[in-house]
């Protein structure tokens, strides 16, 4: 049944996929001209994958569809918080839930992974519909600060109910079980779930509400439904990237599930260009590499006699100066609404050889 | 509880809420003419707190001086945004201006931390209202500066009302705001309405920073972003674009806010989740807020 | 009888936009529904296919109530639109405009398009051949792949009139399909209509400025002045009808 066309052009990229991936495991250094532990590297992989799984799903909701959602970090602790309290051991969970106990029977429950993962994204789905049944009704602002309101009510709620999540205590110790497989697989079959939705009927049709509202409920698009399901998707890998980053981070609390994360997953969608699949993943990226590699200019640096002094925090500033400034002069960001295929990257260098044919005086 | 307990809190309580109605003014009048919700707007009050810090803690210059320093450089930070961030993207649908503003509001926080490093520092006193100068009224003892504040704000209210209905520019304030394209084929100068109503804006804010940190004496570079939320959700629930309803919904929220947490200290870790309760509610139950009016539009 | 609008009142806040409105459509009619500007006749259109709920009023669809329903249920049950403006999908293209008006009858599943199993490809693969077929009838086919924005203007008022089509309605309301052509690409116009209704067994509601299309097609005309009709008849009788051209009195026409 699966092996059509494009499907083998698939599993070529997942063969060439899986053949980096073992060698990246074998050596980093090399791959990312970052001096330093092999264990960094793989890890900034990690987060790239699970930054592409966030803005990819970002942008569905945002880009594709067209509806401002500010909402993705509450789903992100939702997975988060989901997969953390399934994969804890209970002597795990005794450990940490020293001032209130865990409520039964989330105390004796334990998962593996993969199932945690999976519940991880459809609570946070679940979610997703009791927000989005009601917000969805509103346009444009409104649905924005109604999404970032519920993020903050849920993010709240998770500080609040000690005897569930343990407050603002947070949770350490969560089994680090993700490598580069569950990381770059997730991103993967993310990616493949969003190309064929977009590809498909469905995906016209959210491009349709994205383009004109009024003239797809013309055409007979249920509206509401299919702002629904693209919400519900999206949520459910917000909720899968939340849990692969607490089983990456091993520790997480309620503080980082903070509007600015979302800020950080939106910049990556604006960057990469609203409406590219390509774009958000290459955007991850570029964002992901760039947080790691500007840590640089936080830190002090020793140049013979010459002392540079680090600016802690000036990542950030650097990163909303980008924010404005591409929506200001570049709102289509890198991608605009295109994708990164062989012949556009052709067509690209071809381009390129061109000008630099012409700017070298002699003729074409 | 105790009825003298029960005044302070009032007390406290009213104080809340006028610094609310002043910051929520400005975001209801940007929302009026731009149609923008402005998101960097909270973070100017923390911009005016930190300038009178510095200008009271390095420079020592006198309190009014630094005061009126502090409101024009915060004025004058509210229309280079505008002119920056907001301007250039006037045609452009209205999710892009609006990332433009977030991603405004995150620049200034982060320059903020940058600039004034993330602890919290406090904030200098005048004389007059140094802690533990209060008065005593009705036997229950209120601070000056929780008596000074909501007085500072019915004044300035007044001017405000005042400039918008009585005035020329005020006119075309509002003329601007009701039909912005119509206003300026009218012969105002739009573009310099616009800068005039963040100005304000902004002005009004940067009081509100001021005696923000007068009455809470901490002030950290990110004590602007809950309280921005806050007041703009206030201008939601009064009815957005409505000067009054930003002071009704400025006060509501403030007393609000501190009377159920006064009366329910249990539930007092959902404090700023009251405020997107109301805004949620207000959205779906009735989004044009409580004194607010329709904007139909055409198919 | 194929619409039934019986006492159908519109009114937004104090302002009144039609009021007591009767006008029925007998199956293969083409009727037209002429007016000064700002008579209320996109109202009526909007009232119609579901945007607004009537204030008073009711409207039957082949004996069937579909006063206040929701706007794709109406296009489902069969009446498809044309807007005044032009409501292209623009950054998509030609053909994926048309596609989107073939999705309602989409039997595959979100989990059939996702994982692209067979029932879900040959689906596809119809709705494009039948997607393909439109095109061809309205000369388009040979733009399909264009992103809709970029088409000339005609064009993309036949696109719109062609999507409206894919929804396979029994009723058609068009909005000023004529609007910014000049004569010679009105009368091509009149001519598309005519035979799009011959062919495709419809019947036709037509809202437009230009005299010389409107009253050359039409086999009935409406007129509607503040909301209130103040003439109906054939297109002879309408134009010598002195309340009508009081109505008309100082606005030119191409008449």
């Amino acid at each position: 049944m699966r092996l059509s066309r494009f499907l083998k052009r698939d599993l070529v990229i997942l063969v060439l996929a899986a053949v980096v991936i073992a060698w990246a495991n074998g050596d980093l250094e090399g791959l990312l001209g970052i001096p330093g532990w092999q264990s960094y590297g793989v890890r900034i992989i990690n987060m790239c994958a699970i930054n592409a799984i966030l803005a990819l799903s970002l942008n569905l909701v945002n880009g594709f569809t067209g509806q401002f959602s500010l909402g993705h970090a509450g789903f992100m602790a939702l997975g988060a918080y989901t997969t953390a309290l399934l994969t804890m051991d209970m002597a795990a969970k005794d450990r940490v839930f020293f001032m209130t106990p865990l409520v039964e029977p989330l105390r004796n429950l334990t998962l593996p992974f993969l199932p945690s993962l999976i519940l991880a994204g459809l609570i946070a789905g679940l979610f997703s519909l009791v927000v989005g049944i009601p917000a969805l009704r509103l346009r444009g602002d409104y649905l924005g600060i109604a999404t970032l309101g519920f993020a903050e009510i849920i993010r709240l709620i998770i500080q609040n109910v000690r005897k569930v999540t343990n407050g603002a205590l947070g949770l350490k110790g969560i089994p680090q079980v993700v490598n580069l497989w569950w990381t770059l697989g997730s991103a993967f079959i993310c990616y493949l779930m969003l190309r064929n939705l977009i590809n498909s009927s469905y995906g016209r049709a959210l491009k349709s509400i994205r383009e004109n509202e009024t003239a797809a409920q013309a055409m007979g698009i249920d509206l509401f439904k299919h702002k629904l399901l693209s919400f519900f998707i999206s949520s459910f890998w917000a909720g899968v990237g939340g849990g692969l980053l607490a089983s990456l981070l091993t520790t997480i609390d309620p503080v980082q599930f903070k509007f600015h994360l979302t800020f950080q997953v939106l910049l990556m969608v604006v960057l990469g260009g609203m409406g590219s699949l390509s774009g958000s993943i290459i955007a991850a990226g570029i964002v992901t590499y760039l947080m790691e590699f500007l840590r640089i200019v936080e830190e002090t640096h020793y140049w013979g006699s010459i002392t540079i002094p680090g600016i802690p925090g000036l990542r950030m500033v650097i990163f909303s100066l980008a924010l404005v400034l591409v929506v200001v002069w570049y709102p289509k960001g890198l991608m605009g609404d295109s994708e990164l295929t062989a012949q556009g990257v052709k067509a690209f260098l071809g381009r390129f050889r061109k000008t630099l044919r012409l700017k070298g005086g002699r003729p074409v | 509880m105790q009825l003298s307990m029960f005044f302070q809190h009032l007390a406290n309580a009213i104080s809340l809420g006028s610094l609310y109605s002043l910051v929520a003014i400005g975001y209801t009048m940007v929302y009026g003419i731009l149609r923008l919700i402005n998101f960097a707007h909270g973070d100017l009050l923390m911009l005016a707190a930190y300038i009178v810090y510095y200008a009271r803690g390095m420079f020592h210059l006198p309190w009014p001086i630094s005061i009126i320093l502090a409101i024009l450089l915060t004025a004058g930070t509210g229309i280079l945004v505008e002119r920056a961030a907001y301007r250039p993207l006037r045609d452009s649908p209205r999710t892009t201006i609006l990332i433009s503003a977030i991603g405004v509001s995150f620049l200034v926080e982060n320059l903020g931390l940058v600039l004034f490093g993330g602890r919290p520092q406090p904030f200098p006193l005048p004389a007059v209202f140094d802690s533990g100068s209060a008065r005593e009224i009705g036997g229950v003892r209120v601070e000056n500066i929780t008596f000074a504040i909501p007085v500072v704000t019915l004044v300035l209210l007044y001017v405000l009302l005042h400039i918008v209905h009585k005035t020329k520019t005020g006119m075309a304030m509002r003329a601007v705001a009701r039909d912005f394209d119509t206003a300026g084929l009218m012969g105002v100068d739009v573009n310099r309405i616009v800068a005039i109503t963040f100005a304000i804006g902004s002005a009004l804010a940067a009081v509100g920073g001021i005696m923000w940190g007068m009455k809470f004496p901490q002030i950290n570079p990110l004590m602007g972003m809950m309280p921005g939320m806050k007041c703009f959700i206030a201008a939601v629930f009064g009815g957005i674009g409505n000067i009054q309803g930003a002071v009704v919904g400025g006060f509501i929220l403030g007393v609000a806010e501190i009377m159920i947490v006064a009366f329910l200290p249990s539930i007092s870790g959902y404090r700023d989740a009251f405020a997107f309760v109301i805004l949620i509610g207000t959205l779906l139950i009735r989004p044009t807020g409580l004194i607010g009016e329709k904007v139909a539009e055409k198919v | 009888m194929i619409l039934d609008i019986r006492g159908m009142k519109m009114q937004f806040g104090g302002l009144v936009a039609v009021d007591n409105l009767n006008l029925s459509l007998e199956q293969g009619e083409l009727v037209g529904l002429i007016g000064p500007n700002g008579a209320g006749k996109t109202t009526v259109f909007n009232v119609i296919t579901g945007v607004y709920a009537p204030t008073q009023g009711t409207i039957t669809l082949e004996g069937r109530d579909i006063t206040g329903m929701r706007p794709d249920l109406i296009t489902r049950l069969g009446v498809a639109r044309t807007f005044q403006n032009i409501r292209l999908f623009s950054r998509m293209s030609v053909i994926e405009n048309i596609l989107v008006s073939l999705h309602w009858r989409l039997g595959s599943s979100v989990f059939d398009a996702i994982f692209q199993n067979r029932k879900y490809r040959s689906e596809e693969a119809s709705m494009r051949s039948r997607a393909m077929d439109l095109l061809a009838r309205v000369n388009l086919d040979s733009v399909a792949d264009l992103p809709a924005g970029s088409l000339p203007y005609g064009s993309q008022r036949r696109l719109e009139i062609c999507r409206a089509l894919a929804t396979e309605p029994r009723l058609l309301l068009l909005d000023e399909p004529a609007a910014g052509m000049n004569p010679a690409e009105s009368i091509e116009l009149m001519k598309f209509i005519g035979r799009i209704r011959d062919e495709f067994g419809l019947t036709i509601l037509l809202i437009e400025h230009q005299m010389r299309v409107v009253m050359g097609i039409s086999e009935r005309i409406v007129v509607l002045d503040h909301g209130i009709v103040i003439s109906q008849g054939t297109p002879r009788e309408v134009s010598r009808d002195p309340r009508v051209i009081a109505a008309y009195l100082g606005v030119e026409q191409h008449a």
